[in-house]
């Protein structure tokens, strides 16, 4: 029987699993798909926001604030990119200022550092392709961009370290209740567990309503985003919000940690929890309204589009803690925006109380630390001279949009939780990600696994499933 | 540092004619750079016939073809390094590049030869809705699975852009034993070959819907369908003709883009009509020295045109390194394209640098029918050439005489015009 | 008289083509700019034949295919044929480029060739 067993390994399940292993615990981590990262964590806005947005007094609010202040030094022991490159929500109209005023009185209770409202010409000289109709600027300094795969995948991979047990491909089926604890009944036999944490994200209101008679439900609400190549990454440096008004919430554009730039989210409710589809007129929104906080944005630039689905809670704010009538089963619900900042602050927060609940004693031997797969180019001439003498597989470079090198792609395969599909090679080293978007690299990243797992190449897949790449070899159906 | 006369970026069609060309004018140190583990390039995996027509009065395949150039190229003992990637190239010609073997080095050239060829636009330039599941390749990434590593990556397919590569790969999927549903077309004209039209749709019933495109992609985790629809003349998709079709793959052939990420990186001038360097009549950029030429420089329908525009970057280079014609005495006279005359290659002209003639390619915007391709020295016209058909998907040529350029008095601006009838 | 419109194959120009039968026999042929586009038009409308490319597995080399073509063109209605006798064909390294793979494919009396060295 595990002490716990969360549901889900985005980056909510993967931070409480990750605070948990700091303690004496048998702990596992249970997840529908084949890689961690595989549901809203890899596709959303990659923003820590400074904190100004929820309502002062909501765990919104305040595990926002907590999380994004807990990131510089999670960045640093977990050793993904992370930075602090300021936010501006932009007022482009007069009559708007007092939503502005709003929005700075608002961070300031909530504990925002150093937001301060800016005028025009401020806002224009740090960022010189804002829209000529601004008028004034919020500025929140602490505003960040963060590699949400790495974040997620480090965070696992530090929790896997510290010995939580990861069941991938693993999907619950139904939650009982039983003596000294729960039984997950899942595809793959049953999980016995003393307790449950739930971070099923879209699906968090079903696992919490099969244990629980205090019912929520998750609105699945899409968001679209279109992300475009590295030569238009310049074209803000702050994440830019528009100010929302009657018109809705508006999109904001924002680099991204690699230098790409991002325009998104839409938002639209969608009754199918699996809709991670674009839509023609969710990618003519964007294009329509990112212009109003940013001109001349190179939409022709663009290398691919995405959506997410925000799991929003009917009440409108995160659930986080033991349910009323299930002892033992906490959720981690509803954590849509600013879910992605708070995660570090939630994480920590759900833990506490599993500490509390089950007097968990903390590990002597945690390791705090973990060590990213080497970027090559982020090291000297002579650094990266020397680690390819000593590997040269590091000398050998497999995508050419991204410049990753097979060294990288075989680390990320070998390492905890390694990646066993192309779109998991993708998301740790960003092989595939660049602007051809792994048209070059795929049949060489699927040679690599052929042979670094080894697996057969008719077993290799995007992303598990029926997401295989090759059916069969050639004239086999003549 | 190591140092050589001659660099070249690139092992496939433009990178092998260029060393050839330059060893043949005297160049003695020449070195190639080839990303991949053979020489040669994309035409290793154009398994197809249909090359080396004007080269070589013949019509081979791509490895064929390719093959001819190679042995020369070993026959005359010119270096190369495969596998090999260039990592970035300076304004001062400083190379640098790595490999397992040799790992991360430098190279100083005195002239650089750009031979890197070109990608594929993905999907995201389309920004085409839906799923993002397993089953959407590139042509090229189809083309490499099926040709080089002999595995199927579909076996219900549409594809998306009738472009020669897109063509190609509707007879290769076939006749290896996929069913092709039919090959959309967002424009209302084909960007390919008519005779690929021919060989590769029409010989196996494949239908062409021309004016149509992909509004929307079904299925999670690998393709379970693709909905087509009829556009308007903006391109725009026109609600109430959409139609699904049950396929499980979607193969992209939508345009190809010279790949210059290295070019930038140095400095040097980028078109944005085709996407290339900036060059003169010599194929020299803005950069002394450096030199472009194949489809880094502009995207060309025949291979044998590549070896052709090659071989005279080749023939400059080693003429530059030789001290050779450097120093211009005359002003650039500018060649501008105009009235359907989408880009020209090169786009200025040295008369004194320039040979007794000198070919001047261009592509077209639109299809024109009966149409004459004009020229004019400043404002007169000196040219005018009948076309039953110009197409965008063809390249079309005019020939600059030397000695007429010099006797033009004032001459300043060439002006290439499609002039409809 | 019939009249048939042609694209021609025979080179990248793709010249369009008007043949005029008489019965079975040609009558005239126009619109090609070369030989070639004569020669294309009379045998495509009498007995259509093209060049067949493909690849076939090759043991023992430094790739696993090695690509082929028909060393002529031949008839068209023997096109999958051709490729079907292809399934399953494995030959050893090296092979060198004009090297026969398949004599004599599908009873067409034309042989499948090498078009890659293979070492």
């Amino acid at each position: 029987m595990y002490d716990a067993a969360i549901i889900g390994a985005g980056v909510i399940g993967s931070a409480i699993a990750r605070e948990l292993s700091k303690y004496e615990i048998s702990i596992c981590v249970v997840e529908r798909d084949e890689d961690v990262c595989c549901g809203t964590s890899k596709a959303n806005s990659a923003i820590i926001h400074a904190g100004f947005d929820a309502m002062p007094g909501t765990l919104k609010a305040k595990m926002n604030v907590l999380g994004n202040a807990m990131m510089d030094q999670l960045s640093k022991d977990l050793d993904f990119p992370f930075k602090r490159n300021g936010s501006l929500v932009v007022c482009t109209q007069e009559e708007s200022l007092p939503k502005l005023e709003e929005l700075l009185e608002r961070g300031i209770k909530n504990g925002v550092p150093d937001v301060r409202i800016i005028n025009a010409e401020e806002a224009k000289a740090m960022e010189p392709n804002l829209s000529d109709s601004v008028v004034a600027a919020l500025y929140a300094p602490t505003g960040g961009i963060v590699c949400p795969f790495n974040m997620t995948i480090a965070m696992a991979e530090n929790a896997a370290v510290n010995g939580v047990e990861f069941k991938l491909n693993t999907e619950v089926e139904d939650i009982k209740k039983a003596d000294g604890g729960y039984i997950l009944v899942t595809n793959k036999g049953d999980i016995q567990t003393k307790t449950v944490i739930n971070a099923a994200g879209v699906y968090a209101d079903k696992f919490h309503n099969m244990v629980s008679e205090d019912k929520i439900e998750i609105q699945a609400r899409r968001g679209e985003y279109c992300l475009l190549d590295k030569t238009a990454g310049n074209h803000v440096s702050h994440t830019v919000f528009q100010l929302p008004s009657a018109m809705g919430k508006g999109v904001l554009v924002t680099p991204t940690v690699h230098g790409n730039l991002l325009i998104g989210p839409t938002a639209a409710d969608v009754d199918n929890k699996e809709a991670i589809n674009t839509t023609q007129d969710g990618l003519a929104y964007l294009q329509e309204k990112a212009g109003a906080s940013i001109k001349n944005i190179p939409f022709r630039q663009v290398i691919t589009s995405f959506a997410g689905l925000r799991a929003h809670e009917k009440g409108g704010e995160f659930i986080i803690g033991e349910a009323k009538d299930a002892k033992g089963f906490y959720d981690a619900a509803g954590i849509e925006s600013p879910g992605l900042s708070a995660a570090p602050a939630i994480g920590a927060a759900v833990a506490d109380m599993v500490k509390g609940d089950l007097k968990l004693k903390e590990k002597e031997d945690f390791i705090p630390v973990r060590k990213g797969i080497i970027n090559p180019q982020a090291l000297s001439f002579e650094e990266r001279q020397a680690l390819i003498k000593e590997k040269p597989e590091y000398g050998q470079i497999i995508c050419r949009c991204e410049m990753i090198s097979e060294g990288e792609i075989i680390d990320a395969i070998h390492r905890p939780l390694g990646a066993r599909s192309l779109d998991g090679i993708k998301r740790r080293t960003r092989a595939g990600m660049g602007r051809c978007q792994s048209g070059f690299c795929s049949p060489r990243t699927m040679e690599i696994l052929e042979r670094e797992v080894p697996m057969s190449v008719y077993d290799i897949t995007k992303m598990g499933g029926e997401s295989q790449i090759v059916y069969h070899e050639n004239k086999e159906n003549l | 540092m190591n140092t050589y006369d001659i660099v070249i970026v690139g092992g496939g069609p433009a990178g092998l004619a260029a060393a050839q060309a330059a060893r043949n004018r005297g160049a003695e140190s020449i070195l190639i750079l080839e990303r991949d583990k053979e020489l040669g390039g994309i035409l290793n995996q154009c398994i197809h016939n249909g090359f080396g027509l004007h080269t070589f009065k013949e019509e081979l395949t791509g490895p064929e073809y390719a093959a001819r150039f190679i042995e020369k190229v070993k026959a005359q003992n010119i270096e190369y390094r495969l596998n090999t990637m260039v990592i970035d190239i300076t304004h001062d010609k400083v190379v640098t590049a790595m490999s397992r073997e040799d790992g991360l080095y430098q190279i100083q050239a005195k002239a650089i030869i750009l031979a890197m060829g070109c990608r594929e636009r993905p999907r995201g330039a389309l920004n085409i809705p839906g799923y993002r599941p397993a089953g959407i390749f590139s042509a090229g990434t189809a083309q490499r699975l099926v040709n080089m590593e002999g595995y199927m990556p579909g076996r219900e397919v549409v594809i998306l852009g009738s472009g020669d590569i897109g063509l190609i790969m509707a007879r290769r999927m076939t006749l290896e034993g996929a069913k092709v549903k039919v090959v959309a077309e967002l424009m209302p004209y084909s960007g390919g070959l008519k005779r690929n039209i021919v060989q590769c749709l029409d010989d196996f019933g494949i239908p062409l819907k021309l004016s149509h495109t992909v509004v929307d992609i079904d299925g999670k985790e690998r393709v379970k369908g693709v909905t087509l629809a009829k556009v308007d003349e903006h391109s725009k998709p026109i609600p109430g003709t959409e139609e699904y079709i049950p396929c499980d793959t979607l193969l992209l052939s939508v345009g190809l883009l010279p790949e210059n990420e290295l070019s930038r990186s140095a400095g040097v001038e980028l078109s944005p009509l085709h996407s290339g360097p900036v060059v003169d009549e010599s194929l020299q950029t803005n950069i002394e020295g450096i030199f472009a030429c194949g489809n880094v420089l502009h995207v060309h329908d025949l291979v044998d045109y590549v070896s052709e525009e090659a071989a005279a970057a080749g023939e400059h280079a080693a003429d530059y390194v030789a001290g050779k014609g450097t120093e211009s005495s005359s002003e650039a006279i500018q060649i501008i394209p105009t009235g359907g005359v989408r880009y020209t290659v090169p786009e200025s002209v040295h008369t004194d640098k320039m040979a007794d003639k000198l070919t001047v390619r261009f592509r077209v915007g639109a299809v024109y029918k009966n149409c004459y391709i004009t020229t004019y020295f400043n404002d007169e016209q000196v040219s005018r050439r009948k076309r039953p058909v110009v197409a965008p998907g063809e390249m079309e040529q005019i020939i600059l005489e030397k000695a007429k350029l010099q006797s033009y008095p004032g001459l300043k601006t060439i002006t290439v015009k499609i002039e409809e009838a | 008289m019939e009249v048939k419109e042609l694209i021609c194959i025979g080179c990248p120009l793709g010249c369009p083509i008007t043949v005029t039968m008489n019965g079975n026999e040609v009558a005239d042929v126009k619109g090609n700019t070369c030989k070639r586009g004569d020669v294309y038009a009379r045998k495509e409308v009498t007995n259509p034949t093209r060049i067949v490319t493909s690849t076939v597995k090759v043991k023992g080399g430094s790739i696993p295919m090695v690509s082929v073509k028909t060393k002529n063109d031949i008839p068209k209605s023997k096109i999958f044929d051709c490729v079907k006798a292809l399934k399953n064909v494995e030959v050893e390294a090296p092979v060198h480029i004009g090297d026969v793979i398949v004599a004599d494919v599908a009873d067409t009396g034309v042989d499948i060739i090498a078009t890659k060295e293979v070492l």
